[in-house]
């Protein structure tokens, strides 16, 4: 029984940092209408990041925190500016072609400039060691943290496409963008600003990630297709589906990692041909319109 | 007012019977308690002012949405939420607003496409697509027949808009239907080639083998060509009936126009 | 050009690369070789891509299949190639199938991250069923015995096996071609164009995006069963993402709009890579790069540019 609570409180934390970035993904795709194949790079550049700052400049953890998915936000808008705005006008394709390029050129880079070791950061001091549950069970003090991040950012994210301008304006932008433009919405600095926000979500996760993972340049690649997994379960283009998603796929790591531990490869894409065999648009996704 | 359902029916069963059919999305009624009989071999105009609905209604009829309440029966077959490549099958075809060809490729192969679908020789791969005497001869006179031959080795999207449009017609037509839906055919064109479209139209219903509906804004090609006009308001019908009475109706110059008064605009 | 000067010229050229091994150092049999089945395997995923209009970020799975099917085919029965060919063939077909039928429900989006998804599954697996495809270590220690037909070739001769290579590929070539020209070949560019015109055409379009996506599979398919004799192993790697990317790369440089595009993509590809990785361990930067400049100002590619260039030349002479 203890063992089953440990296994879903697992699930839950890497469900909720799966959602960071699956939300991401999906706020890119639904203002640009891309799928951002670098997304899982970003990922890794903000682990990469985050350690650069903390192990290479010594800043403390919480500033880092900050510090790291801005300069990732400030990458990603100038990978927009020089790259991504040629394509914007072309058919879809190009624009996964163009993303899919800047996979190559960021896991290479990144390889290139820390080498192809892994890397380690540590938790900062007071969310090191492990607290004692009922049931006898320990559960790191980290992984609270990222429940508490994971939860933050949740509600924020809820707040801001519901309750702010700017929210309504992406959203507004990502269902008619012609209609965006007419209202003189400038559908220019909104979708860069989207990208930028996507990959700051996703900066983010890797940040917070970092301690808790190995950094390796192989990072990005891992997350990126569980990215896909978690939108595609949950439905491209909706934020309650990147949740339900991101839960979903955290239960079958955290549970198929304890019961199932040799499938627990293979369950994620069992999962996502079962979704998408009785639902194609994924659990909550919604055609787009015509 | 007239009773929106007027206008005797001719002999025979109708070619379509829509009954209560509706549309919603989210809270948004796009089209609402639309019932009509079309009759074989008529020509029906649907006008109404922008955002009446029409599209809409097209799109439920040709398959591209599925209707959220009602029935189309299609010689005596229910077609509502039908994929758009089954209804096409049965008989139906469809023009669209906005240009829907095959830009990149000649005049000619736009036309042997829709064959080669409609005949179902997309099935075979390991023939000459550009050999197929039956296809070929079959394009060459619908071609002919819309006055595009000179134009068959000319990439679709180089000619002018308005062969554009007749491209599009023949298409349309390759699929051999016998009920054909023209969205605003003549949109966008001069008047020239507005009677064009129109003549053309004419004749082909004169042959009795095309039953028409037919969405315009230009009231001279809807008095031209109607045996019946449907009014729709606000994705509701508000009159359906022969031309000369819709015209004088006021409810209707008051919808379009918002005003009893005034003359119903190109209409002669 | 008129189509005997055309004929003149493809039977020229096919003299020459016959003659390759007898004009030029081992060497060029080896990338000849290279070139000649990433040729093939670029042409099948541009099958997909260029006449149907489908990205697929996933199809070395069918080449990674094909390539296991051959390999563990030449380990334990000792097949004659042909014979594990046709069985790659079906392989990569089947797969192909199976996966596509999941893929191809749904709009381009979608498809482009299903299809890298699945692929990356076929990786996994390939990876981890240690006691299939023994893991990570891939599978070796077979050799090519006969071709089959009663044909007795020394196939572990390289330029032996080139010449093997260039009529089967060049044989796969015809019939992919004659597939891309056929009327199945003009519906699929019309879906490529216009799905939606295609379907009100009385056309079920899902049904002819699955039997190019499974086509396209069957060959690439065959080109790894091509492939693992040539590099004596089956590994995990040949269904990588990475992998999925080289007959992209390949299609988008040398232009997807024409059918020997990816050909002459593969031979630039495979050329540009011997180069760039013996001055440096960062091919793949220079792969992201270059992928991303010609997709920015050369999405023709190398044939497609020129082509188009002499053609407008040839519009603007006649007025």
């Amino acid at each position: 029984m203890a063992g089953l609570g440990l296994a879903l409180l697992n699930s839950l934390d890497i469900g909720l940092l799966l959602f960071i970035i699956a939300v991401g993904l999906n706020i890119i795709f639904g203002v640009l209408n891309v799928i951002n194949f670098a997304h899982g790079a970003l990922y890794m550049l903000g682990a990469y990041m985050a350690f650069a700052l903390m192990a290479g400049l010594g800043l403390p953890f919480w500033l880092t925190l900050l510090v790291a998915p801005l300069v990732v936000a400030a990458v990603a808008i100038l990978v927009d500016r020089s790259m991504l705005r040629f394509v914007y006008q072309r058919e879809v394709s190009d624009s996964l072609l163009l993303t899919f390029a800047l996979l190559l050129i960021l896991n290479e880079a990144v390889r290139l400039i820390w080498g192809t070791g892994i890397h380690v950061i540590d938790p900062p001091v007071p969310l090191r060691g492990a607290i004692d549950l009922p049931g006898g069970l320990s559960y790191p003090r980290y992984s609270v943290f990222v429940l508490l991040v994971g939860a933050c950012t949740l509600v924020g994210l809820w707040l801001l496409f519901n309750r702010t301008r700017l929210g309504k304006i992406m959203r507004a932008a990502a269902l008619d963008r012609e209609m965006a433009q007419v209202l003189c919405i400038n559908t220019r600095l909104v979708i860069t600003g989207a990208f930028a926000f996507g990959a700051w979500l996703a900066a983010l996760g890797g940040a917070v990630a970092a301690p808790m993972r190995a950094i390796d340049p192989g990072m990005g690649d891992k997350i990126i297709i569980e990215s896909f997994i978690v939108v595609v379960i949950g439905g491209l283009g909706s934020f309650p589906g990147a949740l339900l998603g991101a839960i979903i796929l955290g239960l079958i790591h955290g549970l198929g990692g304890r019961y199932l531990p040799d499938a627990n490869l293979v369950l994620p894409y069992i999962g996502m041909a079962l979704v998408l065999l009785f639902k194609p648009h994924g659990l909550m996704g919604a055609r787009k319109s015509a | 007012m007239t009773s929106p359902l007027a206008g005797e029916p001719t002999a025979g069963e109708p070619i379509l019977r829509i009954r209560d059919l509706g549309k919603r999305f989210g809270g948004f009624a796009a089209v609402s308690g639309v019932s009509l009989d079309v009759q074989r071999g008529e020509t029906l105009a649907i006008i109404g002012p922008n955002g009446a609905g029409k599209t809409t209604f097209y799109n439920l009829l040709s398959g591209r949405m599925a209707p959220s309440q009602g029935s189309i029966v299609y010689k005596g077959q229910e077609i509502a939420g039908l994929p758009p490549y089954r209804i096409s099958r049965l008989g139906i075809s469809r023009s669209f607003q906005i240009n829907n060809i095959f830009t990149e490729m000649r005049v000619r192969e736009n036309v042997e496409v829709a064959l080669t679908a409609w005949h179902r020789e997309s099935r075979r791969w390991f023939n000459r697509a550009d050999r197929n005497p039956t296809i070929r001869r079959e394009a060459d006179r619908l071609l002919e027949q819309l006055s595009l031959g000179h134009l068959a080795e000319q990439i679709a999207g180089t000619i002018s808009y308005g062969d554009k449009r007749l491209v599009e017609i023949a298409v349309v037509l390759a699929t051999q239907p016998e009920l054909v839906l023209l969205d605003e055919p003549t949109a966008g064109m001069t008047p020239d080639e507005t009677s064009r479209i129109i003549a053309l139209v004419r004749s082909l219903a004169q042959t009795g083998q095309y039953t028409f509906l037919i969405t315009e804004h230009d009231m001279r090609v809807v008095f031209d060509l109607a045996d019946r006009i449907l009014v729709l308001h606000h994705g509701s019908p508000l009159i359906l009936d022969a031309p000369a009475v819709v015209r004088a109706n006021p409810e209707v110059r008051r919808a379009y126009l918002g005003s009893e008064d005034v003359e119903m605009a190109g209409a002669p | 050009m008129n189509l005997s000067l055309r004929l003149f010229f493809a039977l020229a050229a096919l003299v020459l690369l016959y003659a390759l091994p007898a004009l030029a150092p081992f060497f060029y049999i080896f990338i000849g070789t290279q070139i000649l089945i990433l040729g093939l395997f670029a042409a099948s995923f541009n099958l997909v891509f260029g006449y149907t209009g489908m990205l697929s970020f996933g199809h070395a799975a069918f080449y990674g299949m094909g390539a296991y099917a051959t390999a563990m085919l030449l380990q334990s029965l000792q097949w004659p190639l042909l014979a594990c060919l046709l069985v790659s063939f079906v392989a990569g077909l089947v797969l192909a199938l199976i996966i596509g039928f999941f893929c191809v429900r749904l709009d381009e989006v979608y498809f482009a991250m299903l299809t890298l998804a699945f692929g990356m599954m076929v990786f996994g697996v390939a990876h981890q069923w240690r006691s299939v495809t023994n893991g990570s270590d891939g599978i070796s220690g077979f050799s090519v015995g006969s071709l089959g037909l009663g044909l007795d070739l020394t196939l572990g001769n390289p330029a032996v096996y080139y010449r093997v290579v260039l009529v089967i590929v060049v044989l796969a070539g015809l019939a992919l071609h004659r597939i891309c020209n056929s009327s199945f070949g003009l519906i699929l560019r019309a879906i490529r164009q216009n799905p939606e015109r295609v379907a009100f055409c009385g056309l079920n379009i899902r049904l002819y995006r699955l039997a190019a996506f499974t086509i396209a599979g069957g060959f690439a398919g065959l080109a790894g069963g091509l492939m693992a004799p040539f590099l004596r192993i089956a590994s995990p790697e040949l269904a990588h993402w990475s992998t999925s990317a080289e007959p992209v790369l390949m299609t988008i440089l040398g232009g997807s709009g024409y059918f020997l595009g990816p050909f002459l993509g593969a031979g630039l590809f495979v050329l540009l890579e011997t180069w760039i990785t013996s001055l440096t361990q960062s091919w793949m930067l220079f792969l992201g790069i270059i992928l991303a400049l010609m997709v920015m100002f050369f999405r023709r590619g190398v044939l497609g540019t020129v082509l188009d260039a002499i053609q407008a030349r040839q519009r603007r002479r006649q007025p």
